[in-house]
């Protein structure tokens, strides 16, 4: 029964970024052939584990494989960090869900991403090279100790910029600070992608808003099944409600209602901040175990 | 008369008068638990309402069932002590009778028309039937045919009831059958929607591995549509045809003010979290889940019964339902309405929320409601609620549940060029086939929202569509010997073949 309904899908790389940032490369051919830039994943690490969505970094249909780029910061993605190594399987890895990005006639476009999201905003920066534009990446972290995929960025885009907040590489200040530096060197940007935590993408929505550069956001909140069917993914774009699973995950960054967004987010956190504790504590008594009883 | 084993004719007098109750939690204890509510019946239960079957000619109970189980066939075998006889009465047209004789609304489909009820309270036939099946389910039996193949591969998208009943008839007709499920268990709305106090979730699992049993494959984690299209199943993968079931899962809001504060959620979200995701588990389960203190659940269907009595059950304090129109007019089946009653739940009838209120940390406090009054009857025939002026009062309220019905999934639309109706829902016509030659589709995504026997209905009223368009033997009706009752063969001749001449060729 259990070799019918798939016996879970093999994580063929690692590589670790930093102390929180993680990539997975998972294969999963049917997935790879059918992945397209702004899609997401939902992945279920374990039998016991939640359904969490991933947005694709990356997909290599050669190989049949799809790339996951994931921060630990919550329990499950902890227990991900923890336990997902080359050879190990994913329970689930369900996907690609959400509408995929609309690479369109753009002739000069940002690709934004700031912290995790430098990894989603990948593929539509390559989609956007491939379809003849003129593509200016702007990248974010905190410090130069995060910073991944800038080799990759630099052999897509024409431009990048790099940004850290404490100026430890590239120049200091925040993305929106590489926006104001790339619109005042170019007149003729038609489109802006943002990805990142949604107070970045808003930053990016009002640093763009005033020149009319059309901008889109791809949104990340909580989510059940991803397939349309909790409504947990309820945002405020304009006057309507959408759901990013089946909607999205890409809006117009200048209709998003980020605050709304925001305090959506929250609605777990109590419950997050309890599971992570538990599973920290947990893991503290299991080293403490494996330790050897030191003789007197 | 010695030797006539005619037995004599029932007259409404001479059953038993008083329907057998069947066992059930005590309201108190099962208000905490999620055991199942009913217990059912035993065998001397059974025994003594399948007494009740008056075994009237017309037998408008079959006439009732929107799958046409022979109803007075298998009660007759209860009595007769055949139960397995009464098992593969049913299951030749039925499938899943422990599902069904759970969650179908039977008041209004086979109880509904039964004949007795015109006189005392029908015949207990959901009950009969879930005993059946139960019994099934405990001694193991299932009813594998001997499976011709045909050499066709026939795919399923949804593993819901109403793709489990197309499943089933494919694979029975000698098809190659895989059903394709997006959630990582297969069961669809019984899985993640029907609560488990009211069906278990082995009980679905048991009755999978029945479908399995008839060679069917079911692949999870596949989101048909976007990891594959319709069309690529048909022109690509090799099927020969394909159904389409998703249901109509996509959740409706009012649009009223309020409605994106913390607290506020779908049905579909808290018992898909509660059900399937076990967040009543945590932490021995990943998904969270944040019970209400005080929950208000807006709607009155099957689904708000099973959102009341959840969060009745996660502990909640007080638990109200709040419904625009009055009890009468309330979708639910009268049992749901009649155990969460039991359980407390507080029904406030003829209100309607107008807005949900802010605590001022973006989490809702209360919900403010208006009083309604029924007027004309409207295009479904139910009395129209009319807000009352001036009747505007506050409920408190931490945690509001949307269960107020649910539009079509829009998956398949979008990646799809099969033709949709004005509502999004798929159009087909009345064989169920849909705008692309060899893919049909049946059940909520048809319909909008319904019955998990409805449901399964159009599953096989597609699958004999399918076996039409594939050129297979319609294999629905079994010959069957035995099913003549004594007295029906004249001169020795079939009743079912009265009209035939046979004659022998001279050699």
């Amino acid at each position: 029964m259990d070799q019918a309904r798939g016996a879970g899908y093999e994580v063929v790389a690692r590589q670790d970024f930093s102390d929180v940032t993680f990539l997975l490369e998972v294969r999963h051919p049917l997935l790879a052939r059918a992945a397209r830039p702004g899609q997401f994943v939902i992945v279920m690490a374990s039998e016991h584990g939640e359904r969490i969505p991933l947005t694709i970094a990356d997909y290599d249909r050669e190989r049949g494989t799809v790339t996951l780029v994931i921060q630990a910061v919550g329990k499950t993605t902890l227990e991900m960090q923890r336990n997902c190594r080359v050879g190990t399987r994913l329970v689930a890895l369900v996907g690609p869900m959400g509408v995929p990005s609309h690479i369109g006639q753009a002739r000069k476009v940002l690709c934004v991403g700031g912290g995790l999201g430098v990894a989603p905003v990948y593929p539509q920066a390559r989609g956007y090279k491939e379809s003849g534009a003129y593509v200016i990446g702007i990248l974010g972290f905190r410090n130069r100790d995060l910073v991944f995929w800038e080799d990759k960025f630099r052999a897509t885009c024409d431009e990048l910029i790099v940004c850290t907040d404490d100026g430890s590489a590239g120049i200091k200040g925040l993305v929106t600070e590489g926006i104001r530096l790339a619109v005042a060197r170019h007149r003729d940007i038609d489109e802006c992608v943002a990805i990142g935590p949604p107070v970045m993408m808003k930053g990016c929505a009002e640093a763009t808003r005033g020149s009319g550069i059309r901008t889109i956001v791809s949104l990340n909140p909580v989510m059940v099944d991803g397939t349309g069917m909790c409504g947990g993914c309820r945002v405020k774009v304009g006057d309507a409600v959408k759901f990013a699973c089946v909607d999205g995950p890409d809006f117009d960054g200048h209709l998003v209602d980020f605050d709304d967004l925001m305090f959506r987010l929250q609605r777990y956190r109590e419950t997050e901040r309890a599971a992570t504790e538990r599973f920290n504590e947990n893991c503290r008594m299991r080293s403490l175990a494996a330790q050897p009883v030191v003789a007197e | 008369m010695p030797g006539d084993a005619r037995p004599k004719k029932k007259t409404i007098r001479m059953i038993p008068q008083a329907r057998t109750p069947a066992h059930e939690q005590d309201p108190a204890a099962r208000a905490c638990n999620f055991d199942e509510v009913n217990l059912g019946y035993l065998v001397e239960d059974a025994q003594l309402e399948a007494e009740r079957c008056l075994m009237c000619p017309e037998q408008p109970c079959v006439a009732g069932c929107p799958v046409g189980v022979a109803i007075p066939d298998f009660i007759q075998r209860i009595t007769a002590r055949d139960y397995r006889g009464a098992y593969d009465v049913i299951t030749s047209t039925n499938l899943l009778p422990a599902v069904c004789g759970r969650v179908c609304p039977q008041e209004s489909q086979c109880e509904g028309s039964c004949t007795v009820g015109d006189t005392l309270e029908p015949v207990a036939i959901g009950r009969l039937e879930r005993w059946v099946g139960d019994l099934a389910i405990r001694e193991r039996w299932s009813n594998v045919p001997y499976i011709q193949p045909s050499g066709f591969k026939v795919g399923i998208v949804g593993s819901g009831p109403a793709g489990m009943a197309c499943a089933a008839d494919m694979a029975k007709a000698g098809c190659e059958v895989t059903v394709f499920e997006a959630f990582h268990e297969p069961g669809g709305v019984l899985k993640y929607g029907i609560p488990d106090f009211r069906l278990p979730n082995k009980v679905v699992d048991a009755e999978i591995v029945k479908l399995e049993a008839l060679g069917i494959r079911f692949e999870c984690n596949t989101l048909v549509g976007r990891l594959f299209t319709i069309e690529q199943m048909v022109e690509e993968m090799g099927f020969h045809a394909v159904f389409v079931g998703t249901g109509a899962g996509y959740p409706s809001f009012m649009g009223i003010p309020g409605e994106s504060l913390n607290g506020v959620l779908s049905a579909n979200e808290l018992l898909t979290r509660c059900n399937l995701m076990h967040a009543r588990e945590f932490p021995d389960y990943d998904t969270p889940m944040q019970p209400g203190r005080r929950v208000v659940v807006i709607g009155a269907g099957n689904t708000a019964m099973d959102a009341l009595r959840v969060s009745l059950r996660l502990g909640a304090e007080s638990v109200r339902c709040l419904y625009r129109r009055s009890r009468a007019e309330a979708p639910a089946r009268a049992e749901e309405i009649h155990h969460a009653e039991e359980e407390g739940i507080e029904f406030h009838w003829l209100a309607s929320p107008v807005e949900l209120l802010d605590d001022g940390k973006r989490n809702v406090r209360a919900v403010r409601c208006i009083r309604m009054t029924l007027g004309e009857p409207d295009a479904s025939g139910r009395r129209r609620p009319v807000p009352e002026a001036g009747s505007e009062f506050e409920i408190e309220a931490d945690m509001v549940v949307y269960a107020i019905g649910t539009n079509a999934n829009p998956i398949i639309g979008q990646t799809s060029k099969l033709k949709l109706d004005p509502r999004g829902y798929i159009a087909t016509d009345a064989t169920l086939a849909t705008s692309i030659p060899g893919v049909f589709a049946g059940g909520d995504i048809v319909t909008g929202a319904a019955t998990v026997i409805e449901a399964m209905g159009a599953g096989r009223r597609a699958a004999r569509a399918m076996k039409a368009f594939l050129g297979l033997r319609d294999t629905d009706h079994v010959y069957r010997d035995d099913a003549a009752e004594p007295g029906s063969r004249p001169f020795g001749i079939e009743r079912a073949e009265r009209g035939f001449a046979r004659i022998r060729v001279p050699r």
